[in-house]
């Protein structure tokens, strides 16, 4: 099962942000179909659209590697589900 | 390409890391009509293998979906048919090892409430509902998760005020007996008129007559949120702009409870019941309700106006919410529990919010006198008239309006009493000195008002 999720990375910008979370969306599969990004006085922040293959690597197994990434670079990570910002923000 | 704008998920973060929203309640509601038996102690059997087994993956299923959507649901309980229903059969006076199952069944479930210890009594009091009312103080007083209610009054049948001074006397006793814990028994324990039958929210939820065998009921919640989209707008904004704020905000917290409750649903394999939007307060500084009053420009919760912002916050969420979700139910409107917002105790603390305010906000809203601590030495009669104008302004109105009341024995208005977690702390607030014995011993039945007529 595709599953489209959406992951957003917001923290004080260093070298190799994308690096990491790339290589560890691609350690599970994770394929990321696009990518906004902007610094802001310092402040980093990114949205991906990504689709994980639920029957590779389950949701839960590709947040916890997500949240092992956030704690070793020190930024706040969150995958959720795309379905709830489409529930939320469109009609 | 980004279907969704970076904007957008930034603004779902924020609601959710700094602004306390969350899915109140997924409550899974159980009818247990066929747990009815000969005896207490087999009926008590019955209703918890049913209850324990019914709701077994109700909390990991609703946990999987918090960590999958990023969308935190506070809490997790159950309802079931309401118990005096079911008790007919039972020939023991003494229903409280009934309760007792559904305790341990809850705890089982590891849920914090269940609801549906209650009976409907408005037009008479059968075998069962009889047994029932007998048992609430000491069923309450041995449990910790169960949740009680009846209701006495309906717009069809009027208020049947022999069961209003009986819940009146129930209460007290109920108080009396959990005096330890600042009788915190009736902290669990709601009178009602026109009771719903799908409310997902305690300590009034039943499972109604009408419902399918199991069901997922959601509550929504966001004060928070929308009290920081009004505070967020400017101070000549006029109410025609705060009222389209709170709609625009309504849509989005719905739509997060409608896909809980559609998940939820899915995957428990049940029938998806309801979504209830009221907007749903906790103790936690900036969840209030009374906040987004005062937001909205009254001083302090209870000024004068504060009926006219909470008419329109009601009516706002309303039309927000029913964008948002075809399957509106349970209570669906804003709660004003006193010890549970923040915003509301400092109100009363500050002498701005009276009970005769409440029981005008009572109108416009939902339920009404919640959470309300009145001095321990209130007499039933006093207890009894509060409990019977709640139901008046329901039954006229045509609308569901409650009390629970919280005799705190030994303490007097002005003192605190405080219950821990959701439940909150509270002033004791003062009640008229003026009595209501001789109309409440009249006993009897408010006929049911005359439908059209309207003023």
């Amino acid at each position: 099962m595709k599953t489209r999720a959406v992951l957003s990375v917001l923290g004080e910008d260093r070298v190799g942000i994308v690096a990491e979370i790339a290589t560890a969306l691609a350690g599970h599969g994770v394929n990321i179909e696009d990518i906004r990004q902007t610094i802001l006085s310092g402040i980093f922040s990114m949205t991906m659209l990504v689709t994980i293959d639920e029957d590779a690597h389950p949701f839960e197994d590709v947040q916890a590697r997500l949240s092992e990434v956030a704690r070793h670079i020190g930024m706040q990570v969150t995958l959720q589900r795309e379905d709830v910002f489409r529930y939320m923000h469109r009609i | 390409m980004l279907r969704i704008s970076p904007e957008e998920v930034a603004e779902t973060l924020l609601m959710v890391q700094q602004q306390h929203l969350d899915i109140r309640t997924v409550t899974l509601g159980i009818a247990i009509g066929e747990c009815s038996a000969d005896t207490v102690e087999e009926m008590s059997r019955r209703v918890y293998d049913r209850v324990a087994l019914a709701a077994q993956r109700l909390v990991p299923v609703c946990e999987a979906i918090e960590r999958e959507y990023g969308i935190p649901i506070r809490n997790k309980r159950i309802s079931v048919t309401p118990v005096a229903s079911v008790a007919g059969r039972c020939a023991c006076a003494d229903l409280t090892p009934v309760a007792q199952a559904m305790d341990r069944a809850a705890a089982v479930a590891g849920v914090d409430f269940i609801g549906g210890f209650s009976a409907l009594v408005h037009k008479g009091v059968g075998r069962g509902d009889d047994a029932l009312i007998r048992s609430i103080p000491a069923a309450l007083a041995s449990t910790e998760r169960v949740c009680s209610s009846v209701n006495v009054a309906t717009t069809r049948a009027g208020i049947n005020m022999d069961a209003v001074a009986r819940m009146a006397r129930t209460i007290l006793d109920t108080a009396e007996l959990t005096a330890h814990a600042d009788s915190i028994g009736c902290a669990k324990l709601v009178v009602f008129a026109n009771m719903v039958e799908d409310n997902p929210f305690m300590a009034g939820a039943v499972h109604g007559a009408g419902e399918p065998d199991v069901v997922v009921n959601v509550g929504i919640s966001g004060p928070g949120v929308v009290r920081a989209v009004v505070a967020a707008l400017p101070d000549d904004a006029d109410l025609t702009a705060v009222a389209e704020a709170i709609k625009a905000t309504s849509f989005k917290i719905t739509r997060a409870g409608e896909l809980v409750a559609r998940e939820a649903a899915r995957r428990l394999g049940v029938a998806m019941g309801i979504v209830d939007l009221s907007l749903a307060p906790t103790p936690a500084e900036g969840d209030s309700v009374a906040d987004i009053l005062e937001a909205m420009g009254v001083e302090r919760c209870g000024a004068p106006g504060t009926t006219t912002a909470l008419a329109l916050l009601n009516d706002a969420v309303k039309k927000g919410g029913a964008m948002g979700t075809s399957s509106i139910g349970g209570l669906s409107g804003a709660f004003i529990p006193v010890s549970e917002d923040a915003g509301m105790v400092r109100a009363v603390n500050d002498g701005a919010l009276t009970l005769d305010k409440l029981e005008a906000m009572m109108a416009v809203c939902s339920v009404g006198l919640d959470m309300v601590a009145i001095p321990g030495d209130t007499c039933a009669e006093t207890i009894a008239g509060i409990i019977s104008d709640a139901c008046a302004i329901g039954v006229i109105n045509n609308k569901t309006t409650a009390a629970r009341l919280i005799p705190a024995s030994g303490k007097k208005a002005g003192d605190q009493v405080s219950w821990g977690g959701l439940l909150g702390a509270a002033p004791v607030m003062d009640v008229s000195a003026w009595g209501s014995a001789r109309l409440i011993r009249r006993g009897g039945r408010v006929p049911a008002p005359l439908g059209s007529l309207r003023n």
